[in-house]
């Protein structure tokens, strides 16, 4: 017996541990690459995936062709950049300033109700969104004891996006407080000590110390919905889409949705999937070579 | 890969109680401002609840004369009568309690013994598999080559499709392998010098000091199941095995009273319909759906709030 089947027989528990997991992934993660190669074919239920012809790009040429493409690309990009530009900082601020507060009972209880909506499905969360801006709800309800003019917040395609990312903001930003609350608590306090030494004020201590304090965590989570720019929050946008609002708010994952499953258009359905994956993989390993050019802690 | 960081094994209970005592005080009027800040983002959060809580013990009629009430006004029960009395809620609430308890079990089982096997470096193969489990976070082959598959193992429609897909989620895998590792190695040999085997070894060493991170991971999953609404959406198109989310959807956002059973949609329409409108259904079932959260949030908190850290240290 060679010293590596010896290892191998000596590790034959630990192998055995692991199968069941091989296993779940084999099925369920790899087997369903095969299905990939419907994109390039002609697909035959009866016949099955493999017996069916193979067409070429011909999927891909009328997905990039099509009139729906470019909006559903544009609508997603432009949702996922302005949940970046406008959401990604609030998390930070509210940590921020949770950071300055002295009274821990005051503390914990603001982070306790913050938290809590994050644990929410967005079902429910929409649900209690709706009660507010609804046909019949609290701001009409409001608007129409005043006298005025009920305001369409639902089928409206001018406040679709503002919504979108005010209520993902509304849901998540106690949560995404929490991982930059922890490197806040990391920072070594000699720092601060030595920067008052030094003559430091307030302002300079939060500039030279907090903040490089938690850079590298900004800078990875940054990256990495950066990286996710493809997915725009399919849970989200299916409670809030309805057919008034595709042309600013039907994304890649709810066309996909209705053209595979409710329109069984499986092979251009794939194909557009498989854009977005093979993308979205571009996309996080990008992400992670900047992270580790830019010498912090990456991925992988 | 994946480095070792001391991070993991630290408490992370302290969070909470992190003295920031190191800045210096801001000036009273900055102070007072952040303050009010923070005060107005738990108000945002809190109170469009508390509203809805409000208006499901409330007559409908006074929805509208007070629409932004915080306290029931005319207290009723009848919305909750109206959603219990409708057999769809209860159903899918028994099927996502099924899914919840038996998903999250299983989850726990396959999650913990790859996680632990990997955790070992030194057996053959071990990169190899590693990547394994990391290539489905990189890239996924999509929904509908999914769905197909799903279909030809005839699982769509049955109540495993909402368990067994999602067995293993890689990322939790990953942060439990790292807390498996980050034990140290000292203690496994000296089990098993004095003879243990290897099921032993894991069975009533490590696992009981991986309480934690069980704890946290299976938090994690039972979180996922309970408010998963993808899987239902995709695989289950038959109405009667709906999960909860589902039909939370239906009652909520479409108000579809179709799925709502017959016995009692006439009471809409009798003399009680100043009692019961759909605003106060909705409102109800919110409430319903919310509950079996604040219960376990006690322990959500304390245990997310570990694993968001485990999470960081490399994932």
């Amino acid at each position: 017996m060679s010293a590596l089947g010896t290892r191998i027989w000596k590790s034959r528990f630990i192998y055995l541990l692991i199968l069941p997991t091989i296993i779940y992934f084999a099925i369920f993660t790899y087997a369903p690459f095969y299905g990939i190669t419907i994109a390039f074919k002609d697909y035959k239920i009866i016949a099955g995936i493999m017996d069916s012809p193979w067409v070429g790009f011909k999927h891909f040429e009328s997905m990039f062709t099509s009139e729906k493409f470019p909006t559903l690309l544009k609508n997603t990009v432009i949702i996922s950049m302005y949940r970046l530009f406008f959401g990604f900082p609030v998390p930070i601020l509210f940590a921020l300033m949770l950071n300055e507060v002295r009274h821990m009972l005051f503390k914990r209880f603001i982070q306790t109700i913050t938290y809590f909506p994050h644990f929410l499905s967005w079902v429910v969360f929409a649900g209690i969104i709706y009660n507010f801006i609804g046909p019949s709800g609290i701001i009409n309800l409001v608007l129409v004891n005043l006298g005025m003019d009920k305001f369409n917040f639902t089928t409206n395609p001018d406040v679709f996006r503002s919504l979108i990312v005010i209520t993902a903001i509304l849901k998540d930003f106690g949560w995404g407080a929490i991982i930059y609350l922890a490197a806040l608590a990391g920072i070594d306090s000699q720092l601060y000590e030595a920067a008052k030494i030094d003559g430091a004020g307030k302002m300079r201590q939060i500039w030279h110390i907090t903040l490089p304090g938690i850079r590298p965590i900004i800078a990875l989570l940054f990256c990495l919905q950066l990286a996710g720019i493809l997915d725009a929050g399919f849970d989200q946008i299916f409670m809030f889409l309805n057919p008034a609002l595709y042309d600013v708010g039907d994304i890649i994952d709810t066309y996909v949705y209705r053209l595979g499953i409710l329109q069984s258009q499986f092979e251009l359905s794939t194909a557009v999937g498989l854009f977005k994956g093979v993308i979205g993989m571009i996309l996080i390993i990008t992400a992670n070579s900047i992270i580790r050019r830019m010498g912090e802690k990456s991925l992988w | 890969m994946v480095e070792q960081t001391a991070a993991v094994a630290q408490p992370v209970t302290q969070l909470h109680v992190s003295k920031s005592r190191s800045l210096d005080a801001n000036p009273w009027w900055a102070q007072g401002l952040i303050y009010l800040i923070l005060i107005g983002a738990g108000l945002i959060t809190l109170l469009p609840m508390i509203n809805v809580w409000a208006i499901s013990f409330s007559e409908a009629h006074e929805i509208y004369k007070n629409p932004m009430m915080l306290w029931p006004k005319s207290f009723t029960l009848e919305p909750y009568k109206y959603i219990f009395n409708t057999q769809v809620l209860l159903k899918a609430f028994g099927i996502t309690t099924f899914v919840t308890v038996v998903g999250t079990f299983l989850n726990l089982i396959f999650t913990a013994t790859g996680a632990y096997g990997l955790s070992k470096t030194h057996i053959p193969g071990h990169r190899f598999l590693l990547w394994l489990v990391i290539i489905p976070m990189l890239f996924g082959a999509g929904l509908i080559p999914m769905y197909i598959l799903l279909k030809n193992i005839g699982l769509l429609n049955s109540i495993w499709v909402l368990i067994i897909p999602q067995l293993v989620a890689p990322f939790n895998l990953i942060l439990m392998r790292n807390f498996f590792w980050s034990i140290p190695e000292s203690l496994e040999e000296s089990a098993k010098i004095d003879g243990a085997s290897d099921m032993r070894v894991l069975w009533s060493i490590i696992l009981p000091l991986s309480k934690p991170v069980i704890a946290t991971v299976g938090l994690f999953y039972a979180v996922g199941h309970w408010n998963d609404f993808f899987s239902g959406l995709f695989f289950i198109s038959d109405n009667s095995k709906w999960p909860l989310q589902m039909v939370l959807r239906s009652i909520i956002i479409d108000f579809n009273m179709l799925n709502m059973g017959t016995q009692n949609t006439n009471t809409l329409n009798d003399s009680s319909h100043l009692v019961v409108q759909p605003e106060n259904i909705k409102a109800a079932t919110i409430i319903f759906a919310i509950v079996p959260i604040l219960i376990v949030y006690p322990f959500l908190q304390k245990y997310f709030v570990k694993g968001i850290m485990l999470g960081s240290v490399k994932g």
